[in-house]
């Protein structure tokens, strides 16, 4: 059945031309030399420059760094064990109830589960004095949000992983914890990475529970950036992009060209197995490596 | 073959083992007694219980009632991790993060064994399946047939007192799964360990078993050594489960200690031996096809012996396989063996008589 | 050399294996139970609450005053909510953008996911990652890029304007249009990847029998493909739905005062009015009208979950 490609083609342009619209934008306007932000008026850095010296920038991207990395670590510790709780273990008490809020964050509007952490704190603040609004308020905000993200990606790979191998494992000797240490976790290590990744960057890029979790001088890089977006156009906002998309990029262009690698290694060893034995080694699926939550 | 254990100290009891998944009954009631050193298989269908009783030995799956016993002790409580029982598995179950050599070495390092004798004990396994050079290789840089012999090596590296083996030679294509079954017994004999296998390939079983159960539903149909499930089958069933078969159905005519005849629609069947029944009981008569001789032209003879027309022909290079119309329009298969290269077979149409001996058939009484 | 593999003693207690459950098991459970359903409860509890005496916190509901179990719920809070018509506008407004985003991500994506879900499968890894890049990039900000593109100096206009195709510049800021584009913008991958997961899953010869059989492609399309990839449907759709009801950042970037959106007005009471018993009933309120919403989904995953046993 052979269709005609111009359908497909000019709806993907489309979308993708959509997808990337706004991003090359914010890339060419970030070096705007001009004081009103969509009147093109030549080339130039100094806005980079400004931003560099924007004190309430730089201590609003240290703050979230801090906070992504406590949180995707966080993330990805608890919702491994959840996910391996969900998947592995058939029937527990209380497994309804750790599904179910699981799920809840990946679907719930920021601003409401903002407003009920925010009344938590409070409440817990009244009766024991702590905490106090910020780093740790926002990160505990944070993380409830992105261990739901993490678990749903190791959920998956737990799901799809072989368990053969861990019976085998067990069958020569190890006890359940060796087994997890040994053989399941680094069976699921592309999961985690891409798990931690996931969460970081939702850390990094939260405003609503960042808005309303922080206190006094502490504010996250996105906040800083919303207050200013709401008062009207920026030059800051866009250097700030066009960096994220630089980073992107680069973590692309680097992960990309390590897989390659890593790919035609692989290629190399089955070759090396063909010639040596004459028998073909079994046709697996090689890892198709995607930037994907659950590709990686 | 070792002697065997004294009916009362068996070195592997099972007991009465049976499981059961809500309304299904996977295993039912089985009892069995294994013999130190011997191969044991589990030959059936799928479905029939056989990977759930090979995988309640190895402490994958608890019995619902019932008792293992490795020698005299009972291990029915116990997880995997503390039973000296090894299991290969049907997909060989490889870690792929982990070299060959660490591999195999993984249940010696579970077991707290200095470096020197894991590495000692390694370089035995390796050579014992012939992979030395692979030793820093990773599974996925291997053949189909090297990583199942890294399979074995991983689960006789242990020195375990009973292997497991599930389907073993399911995943290797026909040529290589001929070669590698009698590999496979040879390294399983020259160890000595004791083993159960599970298989649906009845000429697996039959190459490298002692001794041979047939499972269907959750139970043995019959349990011997490869002869007796294939000269003495039990019951059409597993007459018919193993390799090809005639079967007959007649009455009971004559029963004397000596002999008997059965009473077909297809003729009379004189049998070598009395089988102490009922005149006139109904019986079933099993006749391979390799036992029958084949003369041209239509000869009379009083019993043992089928006139017959040659309706189809197979030649399969050693031996032809005939298909074989009787007046009754009953087919039987016949084969026979091309000892003779330039003797001509036999062509469609042609008038046949087919005889055999007294002992040749085999009376089914189920 | 020693085997080890003679046989222990009587079978060790299974008390080890219960511990280890019972640790991964309630880690996670304490921390949500905690984190997330309390936060819940206490919301719930501040919606019905009167302000104390001094002005700032809350007097409890249930207090015992001279040999007087007194318990104090107030309704005023969700009566407001009621009496005036404008909160249940701007909920049905919500409901009614929402529902708008989801057809319209599902117009545009689907086919796009099918698109890719068919294209060669050395390439569509590649192709995902171009939809993904994006999504690792921020949100917020590229959320407000759009502010410069359609602005009325924005970029879309000055194009518009140097190719003589308008004469004055489009007022596309701050309108429902710009609204919608946000929210399909921000959603849209919400919507794509469930469908690609389902689409590739699906089995080409399914549609190659429906075509031996006599049916046009669209025909097929139809008939076949897309009750086929309902459960990347359904996924996708509430994905997009249900956060989109209580959407704030998209409507507060690119939305007119004019636009009503629940999310905004439960910021606002919040922030604005510092009402707290107000913005926690309008928020008790919202999660009323989207539990089912929720509830399937919940059912959906439970059941992805289990099917892969």
């Amino acid at each position: 059945m052979k269709k005609s490609a111009v359908l497909p083609l000019t709806w993907m342009i489309l979308v993708y031309l959509f997808l990337y619209l706004p991003i090359v934008v914010l890339v060419v306007y970030s070096f705007n030399d001009s004081r009103m932000v969509t009147i093109w008026g030549g080339w130039t850095l100094k806005w980079y420059g400004a931003v560099v010296h924007d004190q309430e920038v730089i201590s609003g991207l240290i703050l979230s760094l801090k906070v992504a990395l406590a949180t995707a670590t966080t993330s990805v510790l608890l919702g491994t064990l959840a996910a391996f709780a969900l998947v592995r273990y058939r029937r527990f008490f209380g497994k309804g109830l750790l599904n179910f809020m699981i799920n809840i964050p990946l679907v719930m509007p920021t601003v409401v589960i903002a407003l009920a952490l925010l009344m938590f704190f409070v409440t817990v603040q009244k009766a024991l004095g702590f905490p106090q609004k910020g780093f740790f308020t926002i990160f505990i905000g944070h993380t409830v949000m992105a261990i739901s993200y993490a678990a749903v990606v190791i959920q998956s790979r737990l799901k799809e992983m072989d368990r053969s191998i861990e019976e085998a494992a067990m069958d020569l000797g190890a006890r359940p914890f060796q087994v997890f240490m040994l053989v399941t976790l680094p069976t699921i290590s592309q999961a985690l990475v891409s798990a931690w990744l996931l969460a970081f960057s939702l850390s990094l890029d939260e405003v609503v529970i960042s808005a309303f979790l922080s206190g006094p001088g502490s504010t996250t890089l996105p906040v800083v950036i919303f207050s200013r977006a709401r008062l009207g156009l920026s030059p800051t906002i866009n250097v700030v992009g066009a960096i994220t998309v630089y980073l992107v990029i680069i973590a692309v262009a680097v992960s990309s060209l390590l897989m390659a690698r890593r790919e035609r290694l692989r290629a190399k060893q089955a070759a090396q197995a063909l010639r040596l034995d004459g028998e073909p080694p079994p046709s697996h699926e090689f890892g198709v490596g995607l930037l994907t939550a659950e590709g990686r | 073959m070792t002697p065997a254990s004294s009916s009362d100290n068996p070195f592997l009891r099972i007991e009465g083992i049976t499981r059961r998944f809500d309304e299904v009954v996977a295993v039912n009631d089985i009892h069995l007694d294994i013999r130190r050193g011997e191969i044991f298989a589990l030959l059936g269908s799928s479905g029939c219980g056989k990977t759930t009783l090979l995988r309640m030995l190895g402490g994958f799956e608890t019995p619902t009632s019932g008792r293992i016993l490795l020698e005299g002790q009972d291990i029915t409580g116990l997880p995997p991790y503390e039973r000296p029982i090894n299991m290969m598995f049907q997909s060989y179950a490889l870690f792929p993060h982990l070299t060959v050599f660490d591999n195999i070495a993984f249940g010696l390092k579970r077991d707290g064994l200095p470096k020197a004798d894991i590495a000692a004990r390694v370089e035995q396994m390796l050579d014992l399946v012939q992979l030395k050079p692979y030793a820093k290789r990773k599974p996925h840089q291997l053949s189909g047939g090297q990583q199942q012999r890294v399979a074995l090596a991983r689960s006789l590296a242990k020195r375990p007192k009973l292997l497991l083996l599930d389907e073993p030679l399911a995943a290797l294509d026909k040529k290589l799964r001929e070669r590698t079954q009698l590999e496979l017994v040879n390294i399983l004999r020259k160890v000595g360990v004791t083993c159960v296998m599970v298989t649906h390939d009845q000429e697996e079983a039959m190459t490298m078993a002692d001794r041979i159960a047939v499972m269907r539903d959750g139970r043995f149909l019959q349990l011997g050594t490869p002869i007796e499930i294939y000269e003495h089958p039990q019951s059409r069933f597993i007459a018919d489960f193993i390799g090809n078969v005639n079967l007959f159905d007649g009455k009971l005519v004559t029963d004397e200690p000596d002999h008997c005849e059965v009473q077909t629609a297809e003729g009379l069947f004189h049998i070598g031996h009395g089988i102490s029944g009922t005149l006139g009981m109904e019986l079933g008569v099993a006749l391979r096809p390799e036992k029958m001789m084949l003369t041209e032209g239509h000869h009379s003879h009083p019993y043992n012996a089928f006139q017959a027309t040659i309706s189809g022909r197979s030649y399969m290079g050693s031996y032809t396989a005939y298909e074989l119309q009787l007046p009754s329009q009953r087919r039987v298969r016949v084969t026979v063996s091309n000892a003779d290269r330039h003797a001509d077979p036999f062509a469609i149409g042609t008038a046949v008589t087919a005889h055999w001996a007294p002992n040749a058939p085999v009376v089914i009484v189920d | 050399m020693p085997d080890r593999n003679d046989l222990p003693a009587p079978p060790r207690p299974r008390k080890p294996r219960r511990w280890g459950r019972a640790t991964v098991i309630g880690i996670p459970q304490i921390w949500l139970l905690a984190f997330l359903l309390a936060p819940f409860f206490i919301l719930l509890k501040i919606s019905v609450s009167e302000t104390d005496a001094l002005g700032i916190g809350f007097d409890p509901l249930v207090s015992y005053v001279n040999d007087v179990l007194q318990v104090h719920i107030r309704f005023s809070a969700y009566l407001a909510l009621v009496r005036d018509s404008l909160y249940i506008v701007t909920y049905l407004s919500s409901l009614w953008y929402a529902l708008l985003t989801t057809v319209l991500c599902l117009v545009i994506g689907y086919p796009f996911a099918y698109f890719i879900a068919r294209a060669k499968p050395t390439v569509r890894p590649g192709l995902l990652m171009l939809v993904m890049l994006p999504f690792w990039t921020s949100f917020l900000i590229r959320i407000y890029a759009w502010k410069n593109l359609l602005d009325i100096n924005g970029l879309i206009n000055q194009a518009l304007l140097w190719a003589g195709i308008i004469h004055h510049p489009l007022r596309m800021m701050f309108t429902e249009f710009s609204f919608m584009i946000g929210m399909v913008y921000g959603y849209i991958p919400f919507m794509i990847l469930p469908l690609y997961a389902t689409l590739v899953k699906l089995d080409h010869r399914l549609e190659e029998a429906a075509a031996d059989l006599g049916a046009t492609p669209l025909k097929t399309f139809w008939l076949v493909t897309v009750p086929l990839s309902r459960s990347g449907i359904v996924a996708g759709s509430l994905l997009v739905f249900i956060p989109a009801v209580g959407e704030y950042v998209i409507p507060e970037l690119l939305a007119g005062p004019s636009t009503l959106n629940i999310g905004r007005v439960m910021w606002n009471e919040f922030f604005l009015n510092l009402d707290w018993q107000r913005a926690s009933a309008v928020a008790i309120v919202m999660i009323v009208l989207i539990l089912l919403p929720i509830a399937v989904f919940n059912r959906y995953q439970t059941r992805s979950l289990e099917s892969a046993r």
